[in-house]
């Protein structure tokens, strides 16, 4: 059964189509990756998925509900998480604060919060350094941060938006890791550029172009397929 | 007085408000529309004009009308000059950033004021104004033998109030051909649309904003020479033309110049005619509330077009 | 020594030291840091929201009066004890922010501060237009029975430093626990960034709501201790520039710190009080520090010493 859907889900801005009748579905414990060239829609489909903003009409269900009309906050709530394309963490508190505040939303008691968030701290790489001011972080390390944050709230859908984008090699084979190594518990949707990423990690991938799905299928069969060429091309 | 002509005096005493108001409301709604930010201190500029007013009239003495051709010419382009001075050394340190700018200019209020509190001092003192004959204004009723034209005691105007109305509008005119049709107006308005962008298209952003900021003060300084013959400078004169400013601004729907001309003239003439039927107290009450009832549900303004 | 203890150190020793300056000020002083104290718990529970949720509202004045008015006219016209009364206030105080809370909060920024200046500016011209029984500008004087606890005389300058001391505490207080519970580290977050916290699952809106009635039910108080420990309530105390003393006092000390209010408000009262002895126009030493702390010292005193030297200061 799909954990998560959509209907028809539009939004125009001022007239301008971003998304346009989008029926999307996607499976409990797959690894999508949401990829198509700059301008697709790819931000404003993800961000009508957990509530930043409000769709021009259409549904969302996850698991089994319409949470349409639900506010961002109830969504995540329900199990959603969204780590944010440009960095956005909370720079003058410490690193550690910034994922207790993620973890404290699903456990209760100091002991918990502390164990969740050393967890989440060590899958990223960054429990050496809890109690440095998050804003002092390289970049690099506030995108992991970004991620440590996504982990402590242990989501059902974990929805990644460009994680690697500026990360260093090392760290993007790193990251690869950490997503193969939550594919037991976690359904991940990606939206991402770097296509060894997507090759690598993603079970099928989504093509978005114009804010409509121009394509879908497993990895090898996207990156075959002549339509999705020539969009990223622009001759399309 | 009948009812009749005691609404057309109260208009026009409302005339003169909102023609004042519209000078002084322009210059802030211009500040916010291409500058993004809120003057706190705008009325400040409005009493420094009065008061410049004041100390230029009764430098010059001779014939009243010549101090008061001087004050109307110098008193705003000092008050201007003063204000994109603050922009240059002050504003433009902050970068415009929408907190400590008002932060800043809450400052700049309380030095302006108080700094007048020390040298011009706490009287109020008047102008004279340049003419001010008497002009009885007719009444048409119908009476007996058809429609009747009498002068009811007491409906009467000044010539110096009809030339505020006439010279409010005049001014106006020439801020609106200024935006629309120069050079200067046009940079104003790339600057307002896309200050980035304008950046990068090499508009020198940094003296439009500090031009824009003295054009505001120096609107305001003119508002304030226009009326200070008819009510008195003193220092403490800023804080209603500022309120009143804001009121219009908001209603006129933020950084539109019509909407604020619109707002300007509704709120003069009302206030002139509310306060003949409630205290000024409950009708500045309730100007206040509506004005934070309009932000909260329509913060576009009453007039201003969504932008969604 | 750990973090905790450096902190409790601190601000223990602060009260501490509070507490012997009741016996060791001459007497001009001892009423002034008397009066600091109450002021100082006007300007913390300013920064509740100004500080720690990075709401700039320009309407505190609205909830000091609240409080002030609430109790003064409870001891007027309903014959209240100062227990009831103080009560009374708060209870003002509580309603009248979370009315302005529900409302303003629908909008941010500059709206925000505008309709917050607003609903203070409706809130003052209220109190004048209702002389009859405010008494307007002149305001109202409270006697020195109206103002005694038991055998305790609040008129009298002992009593008033240890309850001026005692309201200080609690709000003091207050504040330091909620900073570092995870209630506190939600509001910051919102300030740092709200679209973050909000993506975490925190309903932001409640959050903020909770900070301005927490915010305005400390100045509440405050408001109506004032009023009670130096008998007068006046409109004044609702005008704009007891809107902006707040703002002043915490961006001088340090927005966002527990002991920045106080150390705001002791500066600001002794430079006030400095000048106005030398001229009539004092409020100019109050442009002017606005005007150089925006420029050159955004994060206050305390501010620049947690950033320099002390960086655990919550």
């Amino acid at each position: 059964m799909s954990l998560l859907s959509t209907r028809g889900l539009s939004r125009s801005f001022s007239g301008l189509r971003a998304v346009h009748e989008v029926d999307f579905a996607l499976p409990e414990g797959e690894i999508r990756a949401l990829i198509g060239p700059n301008g697709a829609g790819k931000t404003t489909f993800v961000s009508l998925l957990c509530g930043r903003i409000p769709p021009s009409s259409g549904q969302v269900i996850f698991d089994g509900q319409d949470i349409s009309a639900l506010p961002a906050h109830r969504r995540i709530a329900l199990g959603m998480a969204y780590t944010f394309q440009i960095t956005s963490v909370f720079s003058r508190l410490s690193v550690y604060e910034n994922v207790a505040l993620a973890a404290r939303r699903r456990v209760a008691g100091r002991a918990a919060v502390d164990r969740a968030v050393m967890r989440a701290l060590e899958q990223a790489g960054l429990h050496d350094r809890p109690d440095q001011a998050a804003g002092d972080l390289s970049y690099g390390h506030q995108r992991l941060l970004e991620i440590a944050m996504g982990l402590a709230q242990a989501p059902r859908l974990l929805i990644l938006d460009e994680p690697t984008q500026g990360l260093a090699d090392s760290e993007v084979a790193a990251f690869k890791a950490l997503i193969r190594e939550l594919k037991a518990t976690t359904t991940i949707l990606l939206i991402e550029h770097n296509m060894s990423v997507v090759m690598e990690t993603a079970d099928r991938v989504t093509v978005l172009n114009f804010g409509e799905i121009l394509a879908e299928g497993t990895p090898q069969q996207i990156h075959a397929n002549a339509e999705v060429q020539a969009a990223y091309l622009g001759t399309g | 007085m009948d009812f009749g002509p005691y609404l057309l005096l109260a208009s026009l005493e409302g005339a003169v408000t909102a023609a004042v108001l519209a000078l002084t409301a322009v210059g802030l709604s211009l500040v916010f529309g291409v500058m993004r930010v809120v003057n706190v201190a705008h009325g400040e500029f409005f009493m420094l004009g009065a008061v410049l007013a004041w100390w230029i009239a009764s430098h010059i003495g001779g014939d009243p009308a010549l101090g008061f051709i001087a004050a109307l010419i110098l008193a705003p382009l000092a008050v201007g000059a003063l204000a994109a001075l603050a922009d240059m050394t002050i504003l433009r340190r902050v970068n415009y950033d929408p907190e400590r700018t008002i932060v800043a200019t809450i400052g700049i209020l309380y030095i302006l004021q108080q700094v007048t509190l020390m040298t011009y001092g706490p009287e109020a003192r008047p102008v004279e104004p340049p003419f001010n004959s008497r002009l009885a204004l007719p009444w048409f009723e119908w009476g007996e033998t058809g429609l009747q034209m009498y002068f009811p005691w007491g409906l009467s105007t000044t010539s110096y109030k009809l030339f505020v109305i006439a010279a409010a509008a005049a001014v106006l005119m020439g801020v609106w051909a200024l935006m629309a049709r120069t050079r200067i107006g046009l940079l104003m308005r790339a600057t307002q649309l896309d200050r980035d962008m304008a950046l990068a298209f090499g508009i020198p952003v940094e003296r439009v904003y500090a031009m824009v900021f003295g054009l505001g003060g120096a609107l305001a300084a003119l508002g304030a020479v226009l009326i200070v013959p008819i009510q008195q400078a003193h220092y403490l004169m800023g804080g209603d033309p500022l309120l009143l400013s804001f009121i219009v601004v908001i209603i006129g729907g933020l950084g539109s110049l019509p909407g604020t001309v619109v707002a300007a003239i509704l709120i003069g003439l009302s206030d002139g005619i509310i306060s003949v039927f409630f205290s000024p107290t409950l009708a500045k009450i309730l100007a206040t509330l509506l004005v934070a009832l309009v932000l909260v549900f329509r913060p576009e303004g009453l007039f201003g077009m969504k932008t969604r | 020594m750990s973090e905790t203890t450096k902190i409790v150190a601190l601000h223990g020793g602060l009260l501490v030291l509070l507490v012997t300056l009741q016996f060791l000020l001459p007497a001009y002083h001892h009423g002034n840091l008397a009066r600091i104290m109450v002021l100082a718990s006007f300007a913390i529970g300013y920064n509740v929201m100004f500080g720690y949720t990075g709401l700039l509202s320009l309407g505190h004045a609205l909830f000091f009066a609240a409080g002030m008015y609430g109790m003064g006219l409870a001891v007027q016209y309903a014959g209240a004890g100062p227990v009831v009364a103080l009560l009374a206030g708060l209870a003002v105080s509580v309603v009248v922010a979370l009315v302005v809370g529900l409302l303003a909060l629908r909008t941010a920024g500059v709206g925000f501060m505008i309709v917050t200046l607003m609903f203070a500016q409706a809130g003052y011209l209220t109190i004048l237009y209702f002389t009859t029984w405010t008494r307007g500008d002149e305001g109202l004087v409270l006697q020195q029975a109206q103002r005694t606890i038991g055998s305790l005389d609040l008129s009298q300058p002992g009593p008033r430093y240890f309850a001026a001391l005692l309201l200080f505490a609690i709000c003091f207080l207050v504040t330091l626990w909620m900073v570092r519970a995870p209630f506190g580290k939600v509001l910051i977050a919102i300030r740092e960034n709200e679209e973050r916290a909000r993506m975490l699952g925190y309903d932001v809106f409640r959050y903020k709501l909770a900070a301005v009635v927490i915010s305005g039910t400390l100045c509440g108080l405050s408001g109506a201790a004032y009023g009670l420990l130096f008998g007068y309530v006046g409109a004044t105390f609702a005008s704009v520039q007891y809107s902006i003393f707040p703002l002043l006092w915490v961006l001088l000390g340090g927005a966002g710190t527990v002991i920045g209010p106080l150390v705001g408000t002791l500066f600001m009262f002794y430079l006030i009080d400095l000048s106005s002895s030398v001229t009539s126009a004092y409020m100019l030493v109050a442009g002017v520090v606005l005007v150089l702390l925006t420029l050159f010292a955004p994060q206050g005193l305390v501010g620049e010493l947690r950033a320099r030297v002390w960086r655990w200061l919550p």
